[in-house]
C-alpha cells in the first residue's frame, strides 16, 4: 500500500511538472511586454529595463523557469500586472465563493444522478428506463449558460424572493448550483444506470435473490455498492473541476469566484494571473486524482493489487 | 465495421437532427426570411416580441432573431464538426502509435495527455483565444487542441487490446509494414469505438464553441452565432426573456443531436 501511495505521489509531481512547463509556456506566446503591462506605454527605457531586471526577465529561460518552479512550489505565484496584488491572495480571496458553489452542486448532482440511475436501472428496458434516457441526453446537451440565464428569467418573473446573482447566503446558491448540477446529474444517472446493468448480471445477486431479499435491498444493498464505484472516480476529478471555478455560470450569476478571476485575468492579459489559475486548476485535478485512487483502492482492494 | 442493418430509435432521431442542420446551414440564404445583418423591423433600441412577421422575434437592432439563428448553423456547424474532425484525426493518430509501437513513443504521448487532461479546457482555450485574436481557425484549432486527448487514450487501450490478437499477429508473421499493420488491421476493428467517439466529441465541441462565444470569444461579430446570441440578450432578461431562449434552444438542439447520435452508435455495440 506504501509502495503504491508513493508511486502515485510522484506520479502526480511528475504531471504538475508538464503542467507548469505548459503554463510558463502560455507567457511566452503572449505578445504582450510585462514590463510594459506593469508601467504602462509611456514609461521610458531605463524604468522598462529595470523592471524587467527585478523580474528577471532577462535571464535565460530556463533559469526563469526554475525559479518559476521554485516561487510556486513555496506558495508564490507572482504578482498580477493588471490588480498589482499577490495571485496567491488573489485566489484565495476568490476560494470561498467557488467552493460553496462546489460543493451544494456536486451534492445535488450526486444526490439527483443517483436517484435516476437506480430509478432507470430498476426499470431497465421499459417506458421509464427510455424517458429516463432522453430525459438525461436533453440535460447534458444543455450549455450551462443558457439554463443559468434561463433561471434568472424564471425567477424575475415568479420567484421574487431569489437573489438574481452575487454570492450572498443560501437562497444565493440555489439557480447557480442547480445550473451547475443538472448537466453532470444526467450523466452520472447515465453512467450509474451502464454500470447496474453489468452488476445485476452478476452471480452474487442472484445468489442474494434466491436468499428471498426484496427486489428493493438487493438493489440498495447489493447491487449499488458496486456499480456506483465508478461514479467516484468522475466524480471526483468532476469536484477538482469544479473547485477551479466556473467561469461560464459564475459570469452569468456575476459570482464573484476564481472562474471570474481567470475570466478577467484573459481579457486583461495578466500573465502571472493567467498562470496562476491555470496551475492552481491543475494542482487540483492532480489532488483530486491523487485522493481517488486512493479511496478507489480503499473501496475495492482488487485495483491496487493488479 | 459497422454493421448495417436496421437503424435504432436513437439514431433515427440523432440522424434527423443533425440532418436538418446540415440543410438548414447549406441553404441557409433560401430558407432565411431575411438579412440576418440588416435591421429589419422598427426599433427604438428594443428588441421586438415574436409576431407573425417575425417568429422569433427582433433583436435590440432590429434585426430578425430567426434568420440569424439560420445562419449561425453556419458557424456552429463549420467550427464544431471541422474542430471534431482535427480532434480525431490527431487523437486517432497518437493513439493508434501509442499503442502499437508502445515504449519511448507511448511514454511521450500518454503523459502529453495525462498532462493536457489537469489543464482545464475552457481556461486553456479562453487563453489561447484571447492571445491569437478570435477568428475561425483559432478558434477551430484551439477547440481541437483541448480535445483530442480523451480520444488518444481510448484510441490507445482499444489499439493495445488489437495488437496481440491473432489476426494481427499472422498479418504481422506475413511481414507486413508496421502502417499497413496499424491501417489495415487495426483500424478497421476499433472503427465502431471512433464512430461513437467522433459523434459525442461533436457535442462537445459545440457546446465549447457556444461558451467560447458567449465569452466574447467566438467568431467576431457581424457573423451570427448562438453563443454571442445568448450573451447579447442578457441584458434584456426582464424585458425580451424570446431573445435569449431561441438561440440558446438552437445549441441545445444541435448539441442533442450528436449525443442521441452516439449513444446509438453505442447502443448497436453492445445493445443492453
Amino acid at each position: 500500500m506504501l509502495h503504491y501511495l508513493i508511486k502515485r505521489i510522484a506520479f502526480g509531481a511528475l504531471v504538475l511538472l508538464g503542467a507548469s512547463l505548459i503554463t510558463f509556456c502560455i507567457a511566452f506566446v503572449i505578445p504582450a511586454d510585462p514590463a510594459v503591462a506593469i508601467a504602462g506605454v509611456k514609461a521610458d527605457p531605463h524604468t522598462l529595463a529595470t523592471i524587467r531586471t527585478q523580474l528577471g526577465l532577462d535571464r535565460p529561460l530556463y533559469i526563469q523557469y526554475v525559479r518559476y518552479v521554485w516561487r510556486a512550489l513555496h506558495g508564490d505565484l507572482g504578482r498580477s500586472y493588471a490588480r498589482r496584488q499577490s495571485v496567491t491572495g488573489l485566489i484565495v480571496a476568490r476560494f470561498p465563493a467557488t467552493a460553496a458553489l462546489a460543493v451544494s452542486a456536486m451534492a445535488l448532482s450526486l444526490i439527483l444522478g443517483t436517484l435516476g440511475g437506480l430509478v432507470a436501472g430498476a426499470y431497465r428496458g421499459r417506458a421509464l428506463d427510455n424517458l429516463l434516457l432522453i430525459a438525461s441526453l436533453i440535460l447534458v446537451s444543455i450549455p450551462v449558460f443558457w439554463l443559468g440565464t434561463m433561471f434568472l428569467v424564471g425567477a424575475a418573473a415568479h420567484f421574487r424572493w431569489l437573489p438574481l446573482g452575487g454570492f450572498d447566503g443560501m437562497r444565493s446558491l440555489l439557480m447557480p448550483s442547480l445550473a451547475l448540477a443538472l448537466g453532470s446529474a444526467g450523466y452520472y444517472s447515465r453512467i450509474l444506470q451502464a454500470n447496474l446493468a453489468e452488476v445485476v448480471g452478476q452471480d452474487y445477486i442472484r445468489a442474494a435473490r434466491a436468499k428471498g431479499l426484496s427486489p428493493v435491498r438487493v438493489m440498495l444493498r447489493h447491487a449499488l455498492a458496486n456499480a456506483i464505484l465508478p461514479l467516484v472516480t468522475l466524480a471526483g476529478l468532476d469536484f477538482a473541476g469544479l473547485l477551479s471555478g466556473v467561469v461560464l455560470t459564475e459570469t452569468v450569476f456575476n459570482w464573484p469566484g476564481l472562474g471570474r478571476l481567470a475570466f478577467e485575468a484573459v481579457f486583461n492579459l495578466d500573465i502571472p494571473l493567467i498562470m496562476g489559475t491555470v496551475l492552481f486548476s491543475a494542482f487540483l485535478i492532480v489532488a483530486a486524482n491523487l485522493v481517488v485512487d486512493l479511496l478507489y483502492a480503499w473501496l475495492d482492494p482488487r485495483t491496487h493489487l493488479a | 465495421m459497422i454493421r448495417a442493418g436496421r437503424l435504432n430509435w436513437l439514431e433515427i432521431v440523432g440522424g434527423t437532427i443533425a440532418l436538418s442542420l446540415v440543410v438548414v446551414a447549406l441553404f441557409a440564404p433560401v430558407i432565411a426570411p431575411h438579412d440576418p445583418t440588416r435591421a429589419v423591423a422598427q426599433t427604438f433600441g428594443d428588441p421586438g416580441p415574436p409576431s407573425l412577421a417575425f417568429p422569433c422575434g427582433t433583436d435590440q437592432l432590429g434585426r430578425d432573431v430567426l434568420s440569424r439563428l439560420i445562419y449561425g448553423a453556419r458557424v456552429s456547424l463549420i467550427v464544431g464538426l471541422s474542430a471534431m474532425a482535427v480532434a480525431m484525426t490527431v487523437g486517432v493518430a497518437a493513439g493508434l502509435c501509442a499503442g502499437f509501437f508502445g515504449g519511448w513513443t507511448e511514454m511521450v504521448l500518454m503523459r502529453l495527455t495525462d498532462v493536457m487532461l489537469t489543464l482545464p479546457g475552457l481556461l486553456l482555450a479562453m487563453a489561447f483565444v484571447a492571445i491569437l485574436r478570435p477568428s475561425l481557425l483559432t478558434i477551430l484549432l484551439v477547440i481541437s487542441l483541448v480535445s483530442w486527448t480523451g480520444v488518444a487514450r481510448v484510441v490507445r487501450a482499444e489499439t493495445l487490446s488489437m495488437t496481440n490478437r491473432d489476426f494481427v499477429l499472422a498479418a504481422r508473421a506475413l511481414g507486413a509494414s508496421a502502417g499497413r499493420l496499424m491501417i489495415r488491421h487495426v483500424m478497421p476493428n476499433i472503427m465502431p469505438t471512433v464512430v461513437v467517439m467522433a459523434a459525442l466529441s461533436t457535442s462537445g465541441t459545440l457546446l465549447l464553441d457556444a461558451g467560447l462565444s458567449f465569452l466574447g470569444l467566438g467568431v467576431p461579430p457581424p457573423t451570427p452565432s448562438w453563443g454571442r446570441m445568448v450573451e447579447e440578450s442578457q441584458i434584456y432578461f426582464r424585458t425580451a426573456p424570446w431573445l435569449a431562449f431561441f438561440p440558446g434552444l438552437a445549441i441545445l438542439y444541435a448539441v442533442l443531436g450528436f449525443n442521441l447520435l452516439g449513444y446509438g452508435f453505442l447502443r448497436r455495440r453492445n445493445p443492453q
